[in-house]
């Protein structure tokens, strides 16, 4: 079962223009929760002196990742576009670290669904972002799994 | 900082030539934001690029991107207009899409509300043809590193 929708996830991302720019790639997806990974790289990098990487490539690998559970908590998949999203940046992400970005449904509505999730650092697990990310429901439908 | 950014941050301060600075920033090259123009504040242009777009199907802009690219903005809002020399660091961001972000040239402008001896409270509009039905509107804190 999360096999498949790993898969139907990993369609979902492959197909994304700018994830694919980014080397994004998906982890692990369930009904629920979905795992990308963000590898690092010289282009993401927001400040040349010390190389930390931007604070929007963290949002993309997000909304990405919550718009992803969203997408794959509904039998059917359905599209839904993001209404708003917050990010908290707790620490800069060492330089050279590749990031997992998790995200989880926490409520499904009528007209809504609402995520959150949180970056880490791939080696040592240190969270250096939280996210709170909804999304519109529109009826825009993928096909089955 | 290093004796490199900290010239080309002097030269920008003294010739106006943001461009430089915002060259070296390389997330910055990867979308293509550019400074549109500089009146009284300065507008960023993003323009349209096939490698930004997050939704194949309409296309649209990754919302992704829109976001990285007013946060991007803001921090060099800031470097622009504040007295003192250094990037800031974001604190918290947080951003409202308000219509689809068509393939196409996005404007960006900022409005500093509050800038303390620390934090920074930044505004952000996005708009493509009407600056009057912007695609997004957010908010953001930085943490200014004095220098």
């Amino acid at each position: 079962m999360s096999d498949q929708l790993t898969q139907r996830a990993t369609r979902f991302v492959s197909v994304l223009p700018h994830c694919r720019l980014l080397n994004m790639t998906v982890e692990y997806a369930d009904g629920e929760k979905v795992i990308l990974k963000l590898p690092y790289s010289e282009a993401i990098i927001g400040n040349p002196d010390n190389g930390i990487v931007a604070g929007g490539s963290l949002t993309t690998l997000m909304d990405t990742a919550c718009g992803t559970a969203a997408f794959n908590c509904f039998e059917d998949g359905e599209v839904c576009p993001t209404l708003d999203l917050r990010m908290d940046y707790h620490r800069a992400a060492k330089p050279g670290e590749n990031l997992i970005g998790e995200a989880r449904v926490i409520k499904r509505a009528n007209s809504l669904v609402f995520t959150q999730g949180e970056v880490r650092q791939e080696s040592d697990n240190v969270v250096v972002a939280t996210c709170t990310a909804n999304f519109m429901r529109i009826g825009l439908r993928l096909g089955s799994k | 900082m290093t004796e490199a950014m900290r010239k080309i941050l002097q030269q920008c301060r003294d010739n106006g030539d943001f461009d430089a600075v915002i060259d070296a920033v390389p997330y910055a090259g990867l979308l293509g934001i550019k400074l549109h123009s500089m009146d009284l504040q300065p507008t960023f242009i993003l323009p349209a690029n096939k490698d930004n777009i997050g939704n194949p199907i309409l296309p649209a802009i990754h919302g992704g991107v829109i976001a990285g690219c007013m946060e991007t903005s803001a921090a060099l809002h800031l470097l622009m207009t504040m007295e003192s020399i250094a990037l800031p660091k974001i604190i918290d961001f947080s951003i409202d899409y308000l219509r689809a972000g068509r393939l196409q040239d996005t404007f960006v402008s900022c409005q500093v509300w509050r800038q303390g001896s620390r934090v920074a409270n930044v505004a952000i509009n996005a708009w493509q043809t009407d600056p009057g039905e912007p695609i997004a509107t957010a908010r953001a804190h930085f943490l200014l590193v004095q220098e």
